[in-house]
Parts: structure tokens; C-alpha cells; sequence
């Protein structure tokens, strides 16, 4: 008899998503489906507002990264105001708008990887769900959970004290920034007590990693295979080839390593990318025009990001980026669960970013702001924890917005994210009768590697649930498990 | 002639002039009374009654009642000041005030009294009114979702020959202010930013300004309105 399994609420990520994996009378899997089912709006409601709001607007897209909403929609109106594309700024505008997005960055994957992932690679997928989440984490682990809570709270000081609050600050206007770091506020983050200063986060940084290159060592095979499919990879590079998570070109590589978008300008970003819409999901399909919808789709974020870049532009993470490049024979990584390698990665290049930020007297400057002739369009494209992160806005002759388009960084990973479901629902439902929480976990596993957060994807509120529903080929539910 | 006059709020001795109002008088003497269409060197006219108190179990507005002597005026006790909190319930309510994305959040009069009162959610249901924006004017926005139709930009900004930039338009729940167009278009920067200041909320935006201002250092951030009269 075949069956249809519904995961609902998809658990541990950001916003809600369910999967349904159809069986066959077999009990193989037929197709598996990520659904995102919420729906937003806000590229509808923005417009007629004035372009000044999006930077403060936007970024309620999310509670998570929204520093990546408001910076990125900060970069398209630097367009508008005509301070120019990402590096027309004054020196103090991008250098206050990187420590911002840095930190924004170190504390999101930290959350990621210690508050929502590391129960997995502590417990086991299969481990006792009670055990399995943050709480268990600290009750087994009290240092590393501790680490986890302190380099967040390190990560939202940052952001604190460049946008004036943790979460929705106003620092970004276009053209600029709105305030300076002063030597107080600096010293607060370079020098705070013991363990709340940039060096502390550099040194913890490097204790995540080795705890994820342990684990991996010990589970080698399964970290290697689980999910793992040959993909495009997408990101923004700095115009040398170095990881840039503020501002570059965008490149794209294929699986083996040719690259296939050739460090093109982002505001061009229509003539290469195209987005899909298909009638199962409030998620849009993104895949890169020239290769059409079945081989143009690619991969975003941590994993994205190594297998494009040429190198890392900061020494300790350099180093890791070389053993993280040895492990494929410097061939693109398409194993999901190196995303959590990789995510480690630019944690550490994050604190060391943040520690030489801080270092910088450019933060002191007075010259927040630059303007020139204004103009109808503006794209800002960042790297934004998830992946690569587009906006896109025109305005009219009195200041309001007419267009907004957002390509979200979960949204590029959907096909991905689709791919990971259905290999994981193969690796691990096949000719099983009875589908185990610790199955339906696994599944859960793949979609959390690529760190979605379906809030901002469909451009919702809250946390995100999984559902998983099986259903036979009557379409009659035979087995459903809601967390 | 002896022009000094004594009364109590709420027990408090007040030393006042003749001729002042009750709002002025407490100000004077260091008691805060909450108002919100009323503005520094415009004439009151108590349409708001934000400012209600009661004297001899009567409610009046005190921006519109002189001082007199001997009178006692009852202002922060319970009843009152839930009755002003269903004031801003009210204006919250019957406009779209996001303060979110607002670019007067902090500096917003209304936000900071329903801060200062404790409003968590209004006990009326929002109307939701379908409100417009009218950025045809190349300084000023109005925006209607945020207008509570105060009138102090229609007391406040003026041409030389007294004439208002700012008038009401239409009638009942349809009632708006609106800027003059003609006038609008000839409005001078210095004057633009006036409206914008004088404005209790965000419903006048001089362009391009929103945002400048960091958190941290904005009207209210740091202390509740009010506390700049309060001794």
C-alpha cells in the first residue's frame, strides 16, 4: 500500500515548512516535497512607501538575520542616492556597515550551530527528543552550551552598538550610517571582561570548529554521504576572488568546478537569475538563466560561499579554508553537512574580522553620509548568513517605492533544500513499513545543514515546525507526527 | 495689584499668574500633565482632551481653563489616567500606527504616551481605515495613516499673511488634513521642517530625513515624556 509521510512542523529552523514524502506499495519513496507555507507580502506592501523606510521596513522580514535584510536594502538605496554601488561610501560608512554585518553574521551561526544544531551531533538524529535541543545540550555539556550563548550574546552586543538595538536597529540610511563607534563603545567589544571581548571569540571560534572536525572525524562516513549531491554553487566574491560577505561580484561555480557566472556586476543580477514559481510552495525556484530550470539551480550559503571563493582574507580561517579545500582536492564540496564545516569556517573569519575592525581608527570618523544624483533603481546584494540575499527597488519621481524584488537566501537553497529532503527520505525510508522519530529526524537533519529560515523566505513570525504526514495511495493518512 | 494665584493638583501647592492656564501653571511648577494637540505659542483649544482634569467632580481640559485661586485639581489619579490612556487607545485604534518602520518612533509624542501610560494592546478593535500618502510635494509627505487631525500644523505654519499651508478636508470619518498644494509647492525648507517638528507624530516627513537620528539619542529613548517638566 503506498503511503504519503507528512513532516509538520519542520523543527529547529527558522520559520515553519512542512515536508510530505509519497510511498510507494514497496514502501520506496516516490517524490518528497518541502513545502513553505506561510506567505508574506511584503514586496506588495512596500510599495508606495518612501524609499528612505525600506532599510528599517524590510528588516522585519526576520528576527534572526536582519541585519542582512536592512544592510542589503541600504546597498540598493546607496545606488538610489547616487553614493554608488557597496564601495562609494566613506570609509567610516562601510567600515561601521561591515563590523554590523559581521557580527550579525558570528552571532546567526553561532545560534545555528550550537542552539539548533549541535543537539543533532551531540544525541545522535535518533536520540531522545527530549534530550535533543539546547536545553540538553547545556545539561550535557555546560561549557559548550555556554560558549554558544556567549558568542551570540557577543555577536548581538555588535550589532547593538552599530544599529543602536540587538534586533531592528536603524544604523543603515542610504548613503551611509547614522552613528560612529565611539572609543567607549569599541572598547567595550575589544577589550570587555573576560569573556566578552573580540579575542575570546577568536579563540572559542577555533574550539567550535575542532568540535565539529572531531565529530567528523569520528563519523566520517556518514558525514561524507549524508545528503550529499553534485550541485552549482552561487555567491558574491570580492572582486579578487576573496570570501567578501559585504560586498564583490557574484560567481558561480558548477559541481567539478567550472565556473559558470564570471564575476558579473549584481546589478545586472536579472539578466542571469530567474525564479520559478511552483503551485506547492509560497517559495519561489531561483536557477541561473543560461542553464535553464533543471541544471541552472545552484547551492547558496556557508558551502557555496568555500566552493566559490579562491581564498579567505584572514589568517587562522585561511588555514582552515586550506583543509576544508585538501578534504575535495580543492574540487567544489557537495556534502550538506559540510555546510556546518564550512559555517564554522566564517565564524572564525568573522571574529578575526570583527577584532581588526575594532582596531581600525576609521570607526571614529565623522563623515557618515554621501550623496549624488539620485536614480530610479538600485540592487543591494549581500552575503547574508544563509546565502546570497538580492534587493532590488524602484522608486518614482516623489520618493516612493514602485517595485521591490527580494530573492531571499533560502530561497535560493529551495531546490537544494528539495534535493536533500528526497536523498535523505531514499538513504533512510526505503522498504521500511514504520517511519521512526528518529527517521523523521534525519530528514530534518538535511533541511537544517542548509539553515533555512522559510520566515524570511516567503518574505513569518515565529518558529518553525515540522510536520510529517504519510499517506497511502488512497490519499487516506495512515500515520502523521506533528512536533 | 497682587497677580499671584494659589491652587492644588492633586494636593501639591501651585503658585501660578494670573491668566495662565492650569497646564501652563503646573508646568511652571514642575507638574506634568499630559497634552497633545496643544503646542507652546498656539492658542489652546482643548480638542484633544488629553489634558482632562477634574475640579468639584467636573472633567475639563486644562489647556483651556485658567487658574483661579483656591480651586483643587485632581489629575494623576486612576481614573484619569485611564481615561487619557483610552485617549491614545483611541488614536491608536483609528489610525495605521506602525511604529515599527516609522521614521518619528522615539520622537513620537503618541508612541511616548502610550509608552508612559503602559500600553500593551488597546482594549478597542483597530479599524484598519484605508488611509492614503501624498508624496506629490517635493519637501513634505503626508502620510494619513499617522494624522490624529491635532491641528497644529493648521495653527503652526503660516505664510507671512497668516495663511495656513495645512487645512482640513472632507467631513466626519473622511475628515483629513492635507497640504495645501499651490501653497506646498512654495514652501521654504526652514518652515517644511517646522511642520515636521511640530507635528506630535509622523504624518509630516520632510523627505529624506528619516533615520538620521540614532537610536540612543532621539527625544524620548531614554526618558519618558514628561520627565523634562517633572521635578
Amino acid at each position: 500500500m503506498s503511503k504519503k509521510i507528512t513532516i509538520e512542523p519542520v523543527t529547529r529552523v527558522e520559520g515553519h515548512g512542512k515536508v510530505t514524502i509519497y510511498m510507494d506499495d514497496q514502501n520506496n519513496v516516490r517524490e518528497s516535497r518541502l513545502h513553505i507555507v506561510e506567505f508574506r507580502g511584503f514586496e506588495r506592501f512596500v510599495q508606495g512607501r518612501p524609499y528612505w523606510e525600506m532599510p528599517v521596513l524590510v528588516q522585519r522580514l526576520c528576527g534572526i538575520c536582519p541585519v542582512s535584510h536592512h544592510l542589503a536594502a541600504a546597498k540598493a538605496l546607496d545606488v538610489i542616492v547616487g553614493a554608488g554601488p557597496g564601495d562609494g561610501l566613506t570609509a567610516v560608512g562601510e567600515k561601521m556597515r561591515r563590523l554590523m554585518h559581521y557580527g550579525q553574521f558570528f552571532q546567526s551561526h553561532v545560534l545555528h550551530f550550537f542552539h539548533l544544531s549541535s543537539p543533532d551531533f551531540l544525541f545522535g538524529f535518533d536520540g531522545d527528543p527530549l534530550k535533543r535541543n539546547i536545553i540538553g545540550v547545556a545539561m550535557e555539556n555546560r561549557e559548550l552550551a555556554m560558549q554558544g550563548v556567549m558568542m551570540r550574546k557577543f555577536g548581538q552586543e555588535v550589532i547593538r552598538l552599530t544599529a543602536g538595538k540587538k534586533i531592528h536597529g536603524t544604523g543603515a540610511v542610504p548613503g551611509g550610517i547614522n552613528k560612529n563607534l565611539t572609543i567607549e563603545e569599541r572598547d567595550e567589544l575589544l577589550k570587555g571582561a573576560d569573556p566578552m571581548n573580540a579575542d575570546k571569540m577568536v579563540d572559542w571560534s577555533v574550539g567550535a570548529l575542532d568540535f565539529f572536525k572531531n565529530y567528523h572525524k569520528a563519523n566520517r562516513k556518514m558525514v561524507d554521504e549524508f545528503a550529499a549531491f553534485p550541485s552549482n554553487h552561487l555567491s558574491m566574491v570580492r572582486r579578487d576572488g576573496a570570501l567578501d560577505i559585504y560586498h564583490g561580484v557574484l560567481r558561480a561555480v558548477d559541481a567539478e568546478g567550472k565556473t559558470i557566472l564570471h564575476d558579473v556586476d549584481y546589478q545586472d543580477y536579472e539578466k542571469y537569475i530567474e525564479e520559478e514559481v511552483r503551485n506547492w510552495s509560497y517559495m519561489k525556484f531561483p536557477y541561473l538563466k543560461e542553464y535553464g530550470k533543471e541544471k541552472g539551480w545552484y547551492r547558496v550559503g556557508p558551502l557555496a560561499r568555500l566552493n566559490t571563493c579562491d581564498f579567505i582574507p584572514s589568517p587562522l580561517a585561511q588555514k582552515e579554508f586550506e583543509e576544508f579545500k585538501a578534504y575535495t582536492d580543492g574540487k567544489p564540496n557537495n556534502m550538506s553537512l559540510h555546510y556546518h564545516w564550512a559555517r564554522l569556517i566564517e565564524v572564525l573569519h568573522c571574529a578575526e574580522v570583527i577584532r581588526d575592525l575594532l582596531n581600525d581608527p576609521d570607526l571614529q570618523n565623522e563623515d557618515l553620509v554621501v550623496k549624488g544624483e539620485k536614480r530610479h533603481r538600485g540592487v543591494g546584494v549581500l552575503e547574508a548568513p544563509r546565502g546570497t540575499l538580492f534587493h532590488h527597488y524602484e522608486i518614482n519621481d516623489d520618493d516612493q517605492v514602485t517595485l521591490a524584488n527580494l530573492i531571499v537566501s533560502t530561497t535560493n537553497n529551495n531546490e537544494p533544500m528539495n534535493k536533500a529532503v528526497n536523498h535523505t527520505a531514499n538513504a533512510m525510508l526505503n522498504g521500511h513499513a514504520e517511519i521512526t522519530e528518529g527517521m523523521m529526524n534525519a530528514v530534518e537533519v538535511a533541511i537544517r545543514a542548509y539553515d533555512p529560515c522559510l520566515s524570511c523566505a516567503t518574505h513569518a513570525l515565529g518558529k518553525m515546525p515540522l510536520e510529517i504526514t504519510m499517506i497511502n495511495s488512497n490519499n487516506k493518512i495512515v500515520d502523521q507526527k506533528i512536533k | 495689584m497682587n497677580t499671584t494665584i494659589k491652587f492644588k493638583i492633586d494636593g501639591r501647592e501651585i503658585i501660578a499668574e494670573k491668566g495662565q492656564t492650569i497646564v501652563e501653571a503646573a508646568k511652571a511648577n514642575g507638574v506634568y500633565i499630559p497634552t497633545l494637540c496643544n503646542f507652546e505659542g498656539l492658542p489652546p483649544k482643548g480638542c484633544c482632551r488629553m489634558c482632562t482634569i477634574r475640579i468639584s467632580n467636573r472633567y475639563m481640559t486644562s489647556c483651556t481653563t485658567p487658574v483661579a485661586e483656591g480651586m483643587e485639581v485632581e489629575s494623576d489619579i486612576p481614573e484619569i489616567t485611564d481615561f487619557r490612556k483610552g485617549i491614545v487607545e483611541l488614536l491608536f485604534v483609528s489610525g495605521n500606527h506602525f511604529c515599527p518602520a516609522c521614521e518619528k518612533s522615539g520622537n513620537c509624542e503618541l508612541q511616548a504616551l502610550a509608552y508612559r501610560f503602559k500600553m500593551m494592546v488597546p482594549r478597542f478593535p483597530f479599524l484598519f481605515p484605508q488611509k492614503g500618502i501624498d508624496a506629490t510635494n517635493p519637501k513634505i509627505i503626508k502620510e494619513q495613516n499617522r494624522c490624529i487631525l491635532c491641528k497644529r500644523c493648521i495653527k503652526g505654519i503660516k505664510d507671512d499673511e497668516g495663511r495656513s499651508y495645512f487645512a482640513y478636508k472632507n467631513r466626519g470619518n473622511k475628515l483629513e488634513v492635507v497640504l495645501d498644494e499651490k501653497m506646498g509647492k512654495e514652501i521654504t525648507d526652514a518652515l517644511a521642517r517646522k511642520a515636521m517638528d511640530n507635528c506630535p507624530v509622523g504624518s509630516i516627513i520632510y523627505k529624506e530625513l528619516g533615520y538620521y537620528q540614532p537610536i540612543g539619542k532621539r527625544k524620548y529613548d531614554k526618558k519618558p515624556i514628561g520627565s523634562e517638566i517633572e521635578i
